[in-house]
């Protein structure tokens, strides 16, 4: 089945007002972000996009795919799931191999020549990572920002999903410059849970989240998404910082008003 | 009526799945009556009473397997749902994660949690293989890899139903309480799906001593096969 557009229908929030956002339509290639402080609701909404919500979860709300119910299938079988929901947890449970693990992903999701595709993930993830991923060590011994790099290639070459959900993947330790600059590359639909406003600025539309409810859709005005691209050039500055430090370089104050003096920041 | 046995192995969430299950199915006009099986100590029959005013019951099986316990006392547990026109839901033990003493013609659920080992639906036998439906919870607190993959090992152990649930938040219950209503109804005579893999033996009956010397029945050494020991 090609997935063509996702709709969320609005539900109640959690003190069972209406939602303000009756409904919000992705179509592939969208990039949508939701914001909102903490416990506003934002990772239940993404849940309830991943669960293919159909008035049974505590929110109501509904989940049409290609403007219609989701198909059961969607639900029993892996290998017909379009969603990719990648959460905020950064530890495995798992008591198997990396490679294990992921030939056991490829099957189920019904992937020929599984070694490529082990290969693809592996060079995918290390891209983002610090210290690379070894296929023979346990999934539970990766560190937080390894399982999350190693979930979002797997989402994105097994799982090969239209439909890729993200909670607050700026969390997770990896590059996220390198890791948006990745995800771009493929037509999907994304979905941020996010406080980062390089993400939220460079998203075509953003939901605003306040006690469990959608507020407000807004679309990126072009002005906003000038700003995003400062912004994220603010970021590499951070990032340059902290992989100086991280190398055991030291700092120089002369250096540092020369990164300050720069113009275009302004 | 109809027969409901909830197996599978301490804390992975079978009361709570079976509340959710029980506040829809009530909320739908059917009767239910609720029986709780377990070992020494058991206060989930007070829970179903008080919450949703149905008739429950719990037995302790102290010395004996709790699972044979529920062969000896499931007739007259049937016969008692049937006097109060309800249909029963069995909350086994959980204890023991060989046997589950599924009735043939009763809908068999395995609750099993997400955050398990991996390796776990190949180690518990007929508690899963002889199930109807596996039920995972706590899918919230697991990547979606891993509850595929987890989905997975159970079909790969057997070929059964499986859902995923978040039965704390009740995401999920639904297509289980759909399930439900599709189940058959149970008839006597009432017959076990398999035969328990542990035989009762003295060590079932509470003999403490080690070693295979001290006990009758069917046993083994540390080198040996299978051989039986007794009268």
């Amino acid at each position: 089945m090609e997935i063509r557009k996702i709709s969320i229908l609005g539900g109640y929030g959690r003190g069972g007002e209406k939602e303000l956002v009756d409904q919000v339509d992705l179509e592939m290639g969208d990039l949508l972000s939701i914001v909102g402080p903490t416990g506003s609701g934002k990772t239940a909404l993404i849940n309830d996009i991943g669960l293919f919500a159909a008035e049974d979860t505590p929110s109501r709300r509904r989940v049409l795919i290609n403007d219609a119910a989701p198909a059961e299938e969607f639900m029993d079988d892996p290998a017909r799931n379009p969603i990719a929901l990648i959460t905020q947890h950064t530890g495995f449970l798992s008591d198997v191999t990396v490679d294990i693990f992921l030939d056991t992903h490829a099957r189920i999701r019904k992937r020929g020549n599984r070694d490529a595709v082990i290969a693809d993930i592996l060079d995918f993830a290390n891209q983002l990572t610090g210290e690379p991923i070894i296929t023979g060590s346990s999934m539970t011994e990766l560190s937080g920002g390894q399982s999350r790099a190693l979930l979002i290639a797997d989402a994105v070459i097994i799982g090969n999903s239209p439909i890729i959900l993200l909670d607050e993947i700026e969390n997770a330790g990896i590059n996220l410059t390198r890791a948006l600059e990745m995800l771009r590359k493929y037509e999907k639909i994304f979905v941020f849970v996010t406080h980062d406003p390089r993400i939220t600025l460079s998203s075509d539309y953003r939901i605003v989240m306040k006690g469990g409810a959608m507020q407000d859709a807004i679309t990126t005005s072009p002005e906003e998404k000038r700003i995003g691209e400062k912004v994220t050039e603010m970021d590499r500055i951070i990032v340059g910082l902290r992989d100086k430090i991280s190398s055991g370089e030291r700092m120089l104050e002369k250096e540092f008003r020369a990164i300050m003096d720069m113009t275009w920041l302004t | 009526m109809k027969l409901i046995m909830c197996a599978g192995p301490p804390t992975s969430g079978k009361t709570t799945v079976l509340r959710q299950v029980a506040r829809r199915l009530l909320k739908k006009g059917r009767r239910l009556a609720y029986l709780k099986i377990d070992v020494q100590f058991a206060d989930e029959d007070e829970l179903f009473r008080n919450e949703f005013s149905i008739p429950a019951k719990k037995i302790y099986s102290g010395d004996l397997c709790p699972d044979h316990a529920s062969v000896l006392v499931l007739g007259d547990a049937v016969r008692w749902a049937e006097q109060e026109g309800a249909d029963l839901i069995v909350e086994t033990a959980g204890l023991c994660l060989r046997c589950a003493p599924y009735i043939a013609g009763s809908l068999g659920i395995v609750v099993l949690e997400a955050t398990s080992g991996m390796n776990l639906p190949r180690k518990i036998g007929a508690m899963l293989t002889l199930a109807d439906i596996a039920v995972v919870t706590k899918i919230d607190l697991v990547s979606q890899a891993e509850r595929e993959v987890f989905r997975a090992n159970i079909m790969d152990a057997t070929r059964i139903e499986v859902l995923e649930a978040d039965a704390l938040r009740g995401i999920g219950i639904d297509r289980l309480v759909r399930r439900i209503e599709r189940a058959e109804e149970v008839t006597v005579p009432l017959m076990l799906k398999g035969s328990p893999p542990v035989a009762t033996c003295t060590i079932c009956a509470g003999k403490k001593n080690i070693g295979w010397e001290h006990h009758f029945g069917v046993l083994r050494k540390l080198d040996s096969d299978l051989f039986y020991r007794g009268e």
